[in-house]
């Protein structure tokens, strides 16, 4: 794992040992030896120096004056192009900036560029991508892992420190995989934390915004920077922002950590059960109450996810049509065949996967048998959470069913693909916050994650609780 | 089997993507095992449980009913494939 630190970076700034200017020029040099990992979909030195410039000009304080951020490239962006990693937006250049980069813009962050993934955010591999895979960059040369997705650009240029800290989206598992993949720590906030405004939408009642970065504090100040109410976002929450890092207390002397049964899935293998029996007996050490909980319905929520997500999904990418933006197929004798042939030409494999499921699941007589089901089957999962937080502070689970795994290994069977979210899918369909941090090797040296869950809005908890884990890994 | 050569080509049509047959093929196996696999979800019980559709726990908030000028034409129109005379273009739909 890399010793970069935003915060310290801040100090050092701060106190003038280095310069804006140095410090992103040394990522600059880094990003171009590292061009083969294929992390960014759009990197540009010149706009990158031109940020420079401009915040040389600037004599205004701000928190996060001159650290280089990448953008996950499904937010839009004014000064770059956003693709979704799809064809079909090869060539969109967005005249508005999403919520999050506009707060990270006015903070005085430098954005490096826009990182690659799954096509629309639909894979958990970053495989799904037009522009191709992503390399883990803690592959060994003989063989390319890949870095788990969908954000597995932005958790990929964390690892190689081709930035201070990166934005990510979470639908099902997408920041925390990936972090637990790369070694890096990410976390997935409460639904409705940080505005979903400027986010290319997939499954709109589970997509949320959320933050890679080299440790826990850096992500406690980068999630602080990017939550906020925003009218736009028609379930963004009205809920006062804390400091997280300011308040940053890894005494958890006292509190109760759920531990849910569930979680001990068949076929786990043995490092992954290793690395969580650790965490537990940290965490006792630190005179935390362990309490063995129950989530009933958790083999139920995988299934359901693969129903809400795609539903939502096939009604979200309508709007690619060829009219408005994006690609259009060249093969437009009527209306209908410039919308068939530019869909068909424009949507690569898993995403007319996942429409074609959501068209089929949503489809008269079908609606009440899979979708109103699984809504049902959701309300039982959330319920089931709601239950656990009555008799715990936080819940403490593996991230991901495996370490990073190589590339192209999970393609044919789509099922099979979908247990690499086991861990991180439930609480994506409660809607709670969730962080994974690197938390000990398997037999190859890869890093694995502990995934660590908290109540509504209480990020707080998640971070104290992380830090707690991390400082006593260190 | 739930999807057969028929129902793929209705859902095709309804999701406006063509798909070739070999395409078609590809699907109808993916989207049986995957509905064999949801299928599971018929073994919980489920009565008097209410659908969740938004976990968001706070009441939607409403804003002011006021008029903003965000979206000039010229900026919606920026990214189209085809616009003529400030309108989007598509290929003809009328005889």
């Amino acid at each position: 794992m890399s010793k970069s630190s935003l915060k310290q970076t801040l100090k050092n700034l701060e106190s003038k040992k280095i310069s804006i200017r140095e410090l992103n020029q040394d990522y600059l040099k880094r990003i171009k030896e590292k061009e083969n990992l294929n992390v960014f979909i759009h990197f540009s030195e010149e706009n990158v120096l031109k940020q420079i410039d401009n915040l040389e000009k600037d004599n205004s304080a701000k928190k996060l004056k001159g650290m280089p951020i990448a953008i996950k490239d499904l937010f839009c962006t004014k000064s770059m192009p956003t693709t979704a990693a799809s064809k079909i937006l090869e060539n969109f250049n967005p005249t508005y900036e999403s919520f999050v980069t506009q707060k990270l813009l006015d903070e005085g962050s430098i954005f490096v560029g826009k990182t690659n993934l799954d096509e629309f955010a639909m894979g958990s591999a970053t495989n799904t991508s037009f522009f191709g895979n992503t390399i883990n960059p803690l592959s060994q040369e003989n063989e390319p892992l890949a870095p788990g997705g969908s954000s597995g650009g932005s958790a990929a240029a964390v690892a190689a420190d081709l930035c201070l800290g990166a934005t990510g989206t979470d639908t099902g598992g997408s920041i925390r995989q990936p972090a637990s993949f790369c070694g890096v720590v990410g976390i997935k906030p409460t639904y409705g934390l940080c505005s979903r405004w400027g986010i290319a939408a997939f499954a709109s009642s589970l997509d949320q915004a959320g933050i890679f970065s080299h440790n826990v504090e850096d992500a406690s100040i980068l999630l602080q920077s990017i939550a906020g109410f925003d009218q736009r976002d028609s379930t963004s929450a009205k809920v006062n922002i804390p400091n997280y890092f300011e308040n940053l207390d890894d005494d958890l002397n006292g509190k109760t950590v759920g531990i849910p049964k569930e979680y001990s899935i068949d076929g786990t293998p043995m490092e992954i059960s290793q690395i969580w029996e650790d965490a537990i007996k940290v965490l006792e050490k630190k005179g935390v109450k362990i309490k063995n909980i129950s989530l009933p319905h958790t083999k139920y929520a995988l299934p359901t996810y693969y129903i809400i997500a795609p539903a939502e999904a096939s009604s979200n990418l309508a709007r690619y049509d060829g009219v408005k933006y994006g690609f259009r197929s060249d093969e437009i004798d009527s209306l209908d065949e410039m919308y068939e042939n530019t869909r068909a030409q424009g949507f690569g494999r898993e995403v007319k996967r996942r429409i074609l499921i959501g068209t089929y699941v949503l489809s008269a007589g079908y609606y009440d048998a899979y979708y109103l089901k699984a809504q049902k089957v959701r309300k039982l999962i959330a319920d089931d959470f709601n239950k656990a937080f009555k008799e715990c502070d936080f819940i403490v689970t593996p991230t991901a069913p495996s370490a990073a795994f190589p590339l192209n290994e999970k393609q044919n069977d789509p099922i099979k693909m979908y247990l690499n979210d086991v861990f991180t899918v439930p609480a994506s369909l409660a809607g709670l916050p969730g962080i994974s941090i690197p938390f000990g090797k398997d037999k190859n040296n890869l890093p694995l994650g502990i995934q660590i869950l908290g109540k509504h809005f209480d990020e707080q908890q998640v971070f104290n609780a992380a830090v707690s884990l991390e400082r006593s890994y260190e | 089997m739930k999807i057969d050569k028929n129902t793929i080509n209705k859902i095709a049509r309804l999701s406006r993507i063509k798909l070739d047959d070999k395409e078609s093929e590809d699907y109808i196996k993916d989207l049986n095992s995957i509905l064999d696999w949801v299928e599971q979800l018929n073994e919980v019980n489920t009565d008097n449980v209410e659908p969740l559709s938004n976990i968001s726990s706070s009441i939607l908030p409403k804003r002011e009913d006021v008029s903003n000028d965000t979206n000039s034409s010229e900026e919606i129109l920026e990214n189209a494939p085809d616009k003529l005379e400030g309108f989007f273009a598509v290929p003809k739909v009328v005889e």
